[in-house]
């Protein structure tokens, strides 16, 4: 195994132009797991972006919140003005892993990472963020909701940089995440889901449910549309047409359908005239 | 800069207060480095996949689980270990039954310390909310949370 360790991003993005099979490291939360049993990750070779510190810090510019391509959870956590404005962000962070995890994991390293349960994932979805990759070959501009297309499969060359996760600062009236896992922390999401609602419209984004993190267009179309919904099992057909969850080792298939249309069922009940 | 591939890499780093040098190599891990090498045992390791907290260590002040930091990262920076807190400090942990078999203790201690030294955290977080990633199999937690309560209730009596 061997390890470069570029001091800043130039250097960086130099290093993986040369070489594009170099896997970034970030906080480790990830690509550590298990480090000790998992050898075949030691024949790697790997672009460690912690020195690269223009890549830490996030910023509040006039229309939009900046994420580093090395901000953590924490460093959200930790921003008084986050929970106010963008408090999705919160409640997603607060329930990765645990303060451990929260304190070295970071959001670009989520979204890489393309788990079809990450929890960083859905609330930015749902906040419209827009990916920023870079390489030496120049920018790109990716929206969250178009970045996958299967599963762990991403419109990242290999050559790219997550540099940026740029979310729009909108005034919203219907903020909603939940998590369902076996318990409140350190738990793999079994069933997720985040709504807003803003002058864009309504984006309701389902985790564990498909084989990437997406956005549920016929649900969201039951909403603008302000169709009648008598009960939960009436978001059934639409949860069908927008996700397709499996039985696995965490949940069930059925399970799955069933408390996600009753998540979004009750937790919109009193905001939706539509829903009775 | 860029080092050299395969070879050990050197590096310094701050370690409980100490300057410190050494070589590591690409695959060795912030508790390899503390346990194997620097004779820092009181470390632990439970899972190896960042669950139970018993590798907890302060990085740049804050709790990590030190089997998920490359060792190579923490170069420039600040590492505390449980080795680093005053044994006077822990009265309040042992009175209220905080510990049993102590296999998560240190763990449990650091981030239940770094708690105590914050305690601005408790406006937004509760103490278990922060405690919930250093299992135990134990106390059935109640000792633990009792323990942080005693420790910050000491620290604003004194
Ligand atoms: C105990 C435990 C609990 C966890 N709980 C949760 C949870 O509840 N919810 C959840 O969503 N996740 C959870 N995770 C997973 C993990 O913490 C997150 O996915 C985290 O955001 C990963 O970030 P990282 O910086 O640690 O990534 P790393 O492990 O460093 O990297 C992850 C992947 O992203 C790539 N990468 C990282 N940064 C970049 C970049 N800037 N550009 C391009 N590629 C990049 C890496 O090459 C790698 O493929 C948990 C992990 C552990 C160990
Ligand atoms: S050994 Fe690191 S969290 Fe368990
Ligand atoms: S005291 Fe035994 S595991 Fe915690």
């Amino acid at each position: 195994m061997s390890v470069l360790l570029p001091g800043s991003l130039a250097e960086a993005l130099g290093s993986l132009a040369a070489d594009p099979d170099l896997v970034p490291m970030a906080g480790g939360t990830d690509l550590l797991v298990h480090w000790p049993q998992r050898t075949e990750l030691h024949e790697r070779s790997y672009l460690d972006l912690s020195g690269v510190e223009e890549l830490r810090p996030h910023r509040w510019e006039a229309d939009e919140l900046v994420l580093g391509g090395l901000t953590t959870y924490w460093d959200i956590i930790e921003d008084r003005r986050a929970w106010n404005e963008l408090p999705l962000l919160i409640d997603a962070a607060r329930q990765v892993g645990s303060v451990q995890i929260q304190t070295r994991g970071s959001w670009a390293g989520n979204i890489v990472n393309a788990s079809p349960a990450a929890d960083g994932v859905p609330v930015l979805m749902a906040y419209d963020a827009v990916v920023v990759l870079d390489s030496t070959r120049g920018r790109s501009e990716v929206p969250l909701s178009g970045f996958y297309s299967g599963y762990k499969e991403m419109r990242r060359s290999p050559d790219e940089l997550v540099t940026e996760i740029r979310v729009p600062r909108r005034a919203y009236d219907v903020q909603i995440f939940e998590k369902v896992g076996s318990r409140r922390a350190q738990a793999i999401t079994k069933v997720g889901v985040a709504v807003t609602r803003s002058d864009a419209g309504w984006r309701v984004v389902a985790n564990s449910v498909a084989p990437f993190v997406c956005r549920c267009p016929a649900l969201e179309r039951i909403l603008e549309e302000g169709a009648a919904v008598g009960g939960p099992d009436d978001l059934l057909p639409g949860i069908r047409e927008d996700v397709s969850p499996i039985d696995d080792i965490r949940s069930t298939a059925e399970y799955r359908e069933n408390v996600l249309a009753r998540l979004l069922y009750y937790d919109l009940l009193d905001l939706c005239p539509s829903f009775g | 800069m860029s080092d050299g591939r395969s070879d050990p890499l050197r590096i310094s780093f701050t370690l409980n207060g100490e300057p410190t040098t050494v070589e590591v190599s690409p695959s060795e891990r912030l508790l390899d480095l503390l346990r194997y090498r620097l004779g820092l045992t009181g470390t632990k390791e439970g899972c190896a996949e960042g669950e139970c907290g018993a590798c907890t260590v302060y990085l740049d002040g804050l709790p990590v689980d030190s089997c998920l930091v490359p060792a190579y990262q923490v170069r420039g920076r600040l590492v505390e270990t449980i080795e680093s807190l005053d044994p006077k400090g822990m009265a309040h942990y042992h009175a209220r039954g905080t510990t049993q078999c102590g296999a998560c203790t240190p763990g449990v201690v650091m981030t239940a310390e770094w708690i105590v030294r914050h305690p601005d955290r408790l406006e937004t977080h509760t103490v278990r909310e922060l405690m919930a990633g250093n299992l135990c199999r134990c106390t059935g937690y109640d000792g633990i949370i009792e323990g942080v309560e005693g420790a910050l209730g000491d620290r604003e009596a004194g």
